[in-house]
């Protein structure tokens, strides 16, 4: 059987699109978890971390009931923008940006914990809103872990399995992502084309982590330097 | 012009401070851990008094008895810290620039960049980030820009501890001189009580929280 380069490009894009909606989602949430105390917080923190952990069937279960035909947001699409979630790729997306949102608010808010606190008062003192201090010296500041975690979950949802068959299912061309088309293709024993998915999957995974840890390396360096004086 | 008496608990003891400095430097001097710090954050509004009263320049901006905390952004006071908190990612011109007013409220002092750079000795950095210039450098990049500010209160908390003894006299000269042409009260924070009596008009004691006027 012919090689198939098309579920690389699905990956991709779904990869692509879960990143966008994670940064600009987990950015604010990590934000304001790091730096207001509210009642409940833990509890929301435990909801936000629970991806982490559930298996991926569950994540799918409840996916499937909330975007489902009957489900109060599949519904809402189904009446607003008269299309569905459930066997697309929008589904794709979504399971990937909540499977790889933990990942990306962890690092972020890690990121935004560690800005020295003496950096966000020295802002203040010089008259600045809460606003500008955050985009101005603690986003900035914090930069290599969105960095790193923007990274970890662009890996995470190309490699998005389980939560992604249920609710988009296994359509070619469709919806049939790489690790699906993995699955699948040796289901039917075309090796060949599990193959050739298994490699690239296994080089860019492996590239991903080589990576984050040089630069992790690289970015302590820098932080650090001998002698910072001239 | 400072007014203030205000109490703040703390883990330990209860800090009671009841100080008044028209013009000049007040030099907070005490052991590690007796209170100097708070004294400061309290004044700029970066803590909370648990009770009192503090005036700048007759303007109250904490008022317990009036539910009244005025932010820091609006008590336009400088803040100069121990470890000079210059924002690693700006250039030294970023670094003076952040806080400049966008219009000058105060038309005896309008400020520019070029003249604060020049008075402080340090136009040649202008263009350099903070990990590439000495302690002493730092030193004046900060309080260049608390300076630009335009305060009308400098607080400095151990502005000289972490420098050579070379720097440090020659940057107690500039911050006398600095006060007296800036005519606004500074407070300064030491433990050095030496430092203390070559900078304080005023020096007041502090231990346990309790202050001692010397």
């Amino acid at each position: 059987m012919e090689f198939s380069y098309i579920p690389i490009i699905l990956s991709l894009k779904v990869a692509f699109a879960a990143v966008i909606i994670v940064t600009c989602s987990s950015i604010p949430i990590a934000g304001l978890m790091a730096k207001r105390e509210f009642w409940g917080k833990d509890v929301v923190e435990s909801i936000i971390t629970l991806p982490l952990v559930l298996p991926p069937s569950v994540i799918g279960f409840m996916l499937l009931y909330v975007f489902g035909k009957n489900g109060p947001l599949g519904k809402l699409f189904e009446q607003w923008f008269h299309t569905r979630i459930v066997f697309t790729l929008a589904g794709a997306v979504i399971a990937a940006a909540v499977v790889s949102f933990p990942l990306m608010y962890q690092a972020v808010k890690a990121a935004i914990e560690s800005v020295d606190q003496n950096l966000e008062k020295a802002a203040r003192t010089l008259g600045a809103r809460e606003l500008r201090v955050f985009f101005t010296i603690t986003l900035p500041l914090a930069w290599n872990g969105i960095i790193a975690g923007l990274v970890l979950a662009f890996a995470r949802s190309l490699g998005e399995f389980g939560a992604t068959l249920m609710i988009a299912g296994n359509i070619p061309g469709k919806t049939q992502t790489m690790p699906i088309a993995i699955y699948f293709a040796n289901e039917a024993g075309d090796t060949g084309q599990a193959s050739i998915l298994v490699i690239i999957m296994t080089a860019f995974s492996f590239l991903v982590i080589y990576g984050l840890n040089r630069w992790g390396k690289r970015s302590q360096r820098d932080r650090n330097p001998e002698g910072g004086t001239t | 012009m400072l007014k203030a008496h205000f109490k703040k608990k703390l883990p330990t003891f209860e800090l009671e401070v009841n100080i008044s400095v028209r013009n000049g430097i007040l030099a907070l001097v005490g052991p590690s851990g007796a209170g100097k710090t708070t004294i400061l954050q309290c004044l700029a509004g970066l803590q909370t008094p648990s009770w009192g009263e503090i005036n700048i320049h007759g303007k109250t901006v904490f008022s317990s008895a009036n539910c009244l905390n005025i932010p820091i952004r609006n008590r336009r006071i400088g803040y100069v810290f121990q470890d000079y908190a210059l924002f690693p990612h700006m250039t030294v011109e970023k670094n003076v620039m952040y806080g400049k007013p966008s219009k000058g409220s105060n038309p005896n002092k309008v400020l520019s960049i070029s003249n604060v750079l020049e008075m402080l000795k340090i136009e040649h950095l202008r263009n350099r980030y903070p990990k590439q210039i000495s302690g002493g450098e730092k030193q004046r990049v900060a309080l260049a820009r608390a300076l630009m500010t335009e305060p009308e209160l400098l607080l400095l908390d151990e502005p000289l501890s972490a420098l050579d003894q070379d720097t440090r006299s020659t940057l107690q000269q500039e911050l006398l001189r600095f006060q007296a042409q800036w005519q606004i009260p500074f407070i300064l924070v030491t433990h050095d009580v030496q430092e203390a009596e070559i900078l304080g008009d005023q020096i007041i004691k502090l231990e346990q929280g309790k202050q001692k006027e010397i």
